[in-house]
């Protein structure tokens, strides 16, 4: 068996306050393999952003890892990721005008960065650079200008490309298009993941989005106050959703095929818990429709790609069936 | 023109100037450069009923819902605002404060539209003693007490500040003081584009069970177009400062006329295949 690309093995984060400890992560195990596109979703407070900012080795103080490993192509980096940050493990944030140096040009910033990371001699790694703007759709010979005399989708390809500059071997793009129009949010994924399957690099999209996650991931992994509920293939996830907060994420998004204007959107019922007052058991159990005696008592187990009592039952009432 | 039509909108454009600074142009031997960011707009909104604009960024949407609520003044063009004129070339832009009760907007940043040092409370009293609504005090109180009630909060939360709120419910504090001098006509200016989107259907909700209830006549912003598949009677799509196609959205959708509108369909992300729900 071959090591994969990333494994995250039981994560648990922590905020130590002065009078108790806010648990912002508890358990959460994945693997990502090589080229391999996996999206995170979940509300704001989900725990996705962090479970990114734990892998980059950028969790705000207090914020600490206190269970679980993250390991690189079996390397352990939780700990030390600052060898690994921006040269192996890329990022690409949400709002662009804020990842660039308004004062600089994007050539020079692209070319700093390829000769921080790769070693490269001024000429080469100028040529470089317009390779990779020419790569992300922006002309070469727009290299002297400055952020600003650029557009939102535009930066956003920029940052793409200083993202893809060290040839890192994972990505992690936080919410990249949720500043962008729907239109040009549909191209930039599109060339996020075309440029990460030519190079064999890994990405990890973190989305609120259930649309965004069918259209351009491979794999994804549901948070929902941070844990895991449910993982799986996309197309199988987004075909039979098992955890209602997968069902209710889906149902919510809308949709051109909507029947009239007269109709109630699906909604999912109350709000995320803050972390001072996380509920026991399944964390989801007051917002879900279909909650059992037991949700409010114990945490479900993540067994079968999902942490749910009523999936589980239902489970076991088929095998019995059967049985 | 039917009786019915609340806002009618005719032949509204808006230039700005973009002209480099006057001593670059004197070196450059450039001259002034103006841009057209709407031009020769019409439209009109039935009582009651949803009108959504949508395009990309840049295409003029805001503008044209700015140029209604009387926050910029259009180049060109009238607005008739239930059979008052709200602006017209000769005169400017009404004086009359009674238009402007009716009229009210609900931003896109529920983060940078609610003042952080104010109270809920005085946020939603404002606009009712601005207009001069109530002149009780307990009456007040009532009032907004009245309004977090129908916008899904509760009394408590008159207490508090915005930042002790989420997105989804700072926005719902932007549509109760919207709703506080009982207006009749609201314009949305992308009120979700901020918001996940399982709030996102909350708020949309709110929004329609307002209109059932309050009979409010909508103008709605929108880039997306599955939101606004589910938010309007009727839709008209804009493309760098042109009405380019209007329809009902249901004929829209099933046959648009323009690529452009295509275009914009087919970038919704959708779930391949179809879903329950």
């Amino acid at each position: 068996m071959t090591t994969p690309l990333l494994h995250v093995d039981g994560l648990s984060v922590e905020f130590p306050q002065r009078r108790q400890r806010l648990q912002a992560l508890d358990g959460i195990s994945f693997t990502l393999e090589a080229g391999e596109v996996l999206g995170f979703v979940g509300e704001s407070g989900a725990g996705k952003s962090l479970t990114g900012a734990a892998i980059m080795g950028l969790l705000e103080p207090p914020g600490r890892i206190t269970a679980g490993s993250i390991t690189l192509e079996g390397r352990r980096i939780d700990g030390n990721a600052a060898g690994v940050r921006g040269r192996e493990i890329g990022m690409i944030f949400q709002d662009p005008l804020t990842s660039l140096n308004p004062l600089r040009t994007v050539g020079d910033q692209l070319v700093e960065t390829i000769q921080l990371h790769l070693n490269l001699p001024a000429e080469a790694a100028g040529a470089r650079a317009a390779q990779l703007l020419e790569e992300v759709g922006i002309d070469p010979a727009r290299r002297g200008a400055f952020p600003h005399e650029f557009s939102g989708g535009m930066r956003q390809r920029i940052v793409i490309a200083l993202a893809l500059a060290p040839e890192p071997k994972l990505i992690i793009a936080d919410e990249p298009t949720t500043a962008l129009d729907v239109s040009i949010q549909a191209q930039v994924l599109a060339l996020l993941r075309r440029l990460c399957k030519e190079r064999g690099a890994a990405v990890i999209l973190i989305t609120h989005d259930m649309g965004v996650i069918a259209e351009t991931t491979d794999r994804v992994a549901v948070l929902y106050a941070g844990r895991l509920v449910e993982d799986g293939l996309t197309a199988a996830v987004i075909a039979a959703p098992r955890h209602p907060y997968t069902r209710g994420l889906m149902a919510s998004t809308p949709n051109l095929d909507a029947v009239s204007v007269d109709t109630v959107l699906p909604q999912i019922p109350g709000s995320m818990p803050g972390l001072s007052a996380l509920p026991d058991g399944c964390r989801f159990h007051p917002r879900c429709d279909v909650a059992l005696p037991d949700c409010s008592r114990v945490a479900p187990v993540f067994a079968h790609g999902v942490a749910c009592h009523k999936f589980a039952a239902e489970q076991k009432g088929e095998a019995a069936d059967a049985g | 023109m039917p009786d019915d039509s609340y806002l009618t909108v005719t032949g509204l454009s808006r230039h700005f100037d973009i002209s480099e600074p006057w001593l670059a142009r004197l070196v450059s031997g450039r001259g002034g450069r103006l841009l057209t960011a709407v031009d020769d707009v019409s439209f009109s909104i039935a009582k009651g009923r949803t009108y959504a604009l949508v395009g990309e960024s840049g295409s003029g949407k805001s503008t044209i819902a700015r140029m209604i609520v009387g926050l910029e003044r259009p180049d060109s063009g009238t607005i008739r605002i239930d059979g008052q004129t709200a602006f017209d070339p000769v005169s400017g832009p009404t004086q009359d404060s009674s238009l402007r009760q009716k009229l009210q907007m609900v931003f896109q940043s529920p983060y940078s539209s609610l003042n952080p040092r104010w109270r809920v409370g005085d946020i939603l009293m404002e606009p009712i003693r601005a207009f001069g609504l109530i002149s009780e005090e307990t009456a007040q109180q009532r009032r907004v007490q009245e309004l977090l009630d129908q916008v899904g909060l509760s009394a408590p939360d008159a207490d508090r500040f915005p930042h002790e709120f989420s997105g989804g419910q700072r926005q719902r504090i932007s549509i109760a003081r919207a709703l506080a001098s009982n207006p009749h006509f609201i314009v949305c200016d992308e009120p979700t584009s901020a918001l996940d989107v399982s709030v996102q259907a909350q708020v949309l909700n709110l929004l329609k069970q307002l209109q059932r209830d309050l009979q409010l006549t909508y103008l709605f912003i929108s880039h997306d177009m599955a939101v606004v598949r589910v938010m309007a009677h009727r839709i008209g799509v804009l493309k760098d400062g042109r009405l380019v196609e209007e329809n009902e959205p249901g004929a829209l959708i099933e046959s648009p006329r323009e690529p452009y509108t295509r275009m914009l369909m087919d970038s919704t992300p959708r779930f391949a295949g179809g879903m329950a729900g």
